[in-house]
């Protein structure tokens, strides 16, 4: 027997080591931070007519600010597929079957090489 | 929390929790996990091709759980680490889910329903596809808190064992962007924006939103995109005069 720690023999059977255990465990700590930072903050910060307008118009404006970047930079296949996804909701508000549509245009356009 | 000095938690009348929430809230994932399938294999393959264990990626999928974060961070994985890169991957993780912060503030007003046990325990489960989810069923009326930890669940459950085929297979797991998989959640986030819409009190905030996140995704590399532009169009609706009745 050597004096290795078992811990450490442990960890090389698993493949892994103290370093990358504890970067796995530092992104996950920052993950559950932004999971519920906003969710706390919101707890702590005084409501006001104002403030619930601003998260009213929060969702929405995430949403813009996640799909509309990437249908103007993302190139003209994403672009295609997010509008024809949001005209079927529009018009059957039906969101699988938007989603559906979307993800059979984007397939399409893709294999054409668009 | 209990010490929270907000009113509505001194007398606490929770959300209910029930297994019809659990199951309801498992099938309006469904439609999702084909995509979000092959993304969580796509992330097992760029694992295993940057030289991380099994184990290791499916600590990364079961701890972190976020997928976007996750294939970021394989970028700045290490064989041998030192605290600047444990500090460097933490930051670009964090910068990466930062949006997250504002998630879970714009649905604060269903997780301040939930009693503290279910609240931090779903959290840890939070993720784009149950948010969204979880903000078209609120705003159609739906409080059983139980919908938000049953997709959560499944989106968890599904991420962790989709690593293991990805990770083994590798190289044959296809290009989630030939097939266009890497658009699901956009597809998904697009579709949800249309019953979001209110009217003229809308327009404004968006249009913002949509110009500053177009501006900053120009002049700033990153994600700060998301997050700048979302903090704009909230303001912008805060500026806003009231609107008629309206939760």
């Amino acid at each position: 027997m050597s004096d290795v720690p078992m811990s450490d023999v442990l960890l090389e059977q698993l493949g892994t080591s103290w370093g990358a255990l504890l970067a796995l465990v530092c992104m996950a700590a920052v993950t559950y931070l932004c999971r519920f930072g906003g969710v706390w903050l919101m707890d702590h910060l005084p409501p006001s007519p104002r403030l619930r307008r601003a998260l009213g118009a929060l969702p929405g404006s995430i949403i813009i600010s996640t799909v509309v970047p990437l249908g103007v930079m993302g190139g003209p296949a994403s672009l295609i597929a997010l509008v024809v996804a949001m005209i079927v909701m529009f018009k059957l508000r039906r969101d699988v079957l938007a989603l559906v549509a979307g993800m059979v245009t984007v397939a399409l356009l893709r294999q054409m090489g668009l | 929390m209990q010490s929270s000095p907000d009113p509505e938690l001194k007398s606490p009348v929770y959300s209910p929790v029930t297994w019809t929430g659990f199951w309801l809230g498992m099938r309006l994932t469904l439609p999702l996990l084909p995509g979000i399938m092959v993304f969580g294999a796509a992330f097992g393959a760029g694992a295993a091709h940057k030289g991380l264990s099994l184990f290791e990626a499916m600590l990364s999928s079961g701890l972190v759980f976020a997928g976007a974060a996750q294939l970021v961070s394989l970028a700045l994985w290490q064989d041998h680490w030192t605290l600047g890169s444990t500090l460097a991957i933490t930051l670009v993780v964090f910068a990466v889910n930062a949006r997250m912060i504002l998630m879970g503030a714009a649905l604060h007003h269903w997780f301040k329903t939930a009693a503290p046990m279910w609240r931090w325990f779903s959290l840890y489960l939070f993720t784009d596809a149950n948010w969204i989810l979880g903000v078209r069923y609120h705003q159609d009326g739906g409080r059983d808190y139980g919908m938000f930890v049953g997709s959560g669940v499944l989106l968890w459950m599904t991420w962790l064992l989709v690593t293991v085929p990805g990770y083994l297979l590798g190289s044959l797991v296809p290009d989630p962007k030939t097939w266009g998989i890497d658009l699901v959640m956009p597809i998904i986030f697009a579709v949800m924006l249309i019953p979001l819409w209110k009217g003229k009190q809308t327009a404004l905030p968006w249009l913002v939103a949509a110009i500053v996140s177009i501006v900053v995704m120009q002049m700033v590399e990153g994600y700060a995109f998301i997050v700048v532009g979302a903090l704009a169009g909230a303001i912008a609706g805060a500026l806003m005069p009231e609107a008629q009745p309206d939760v």
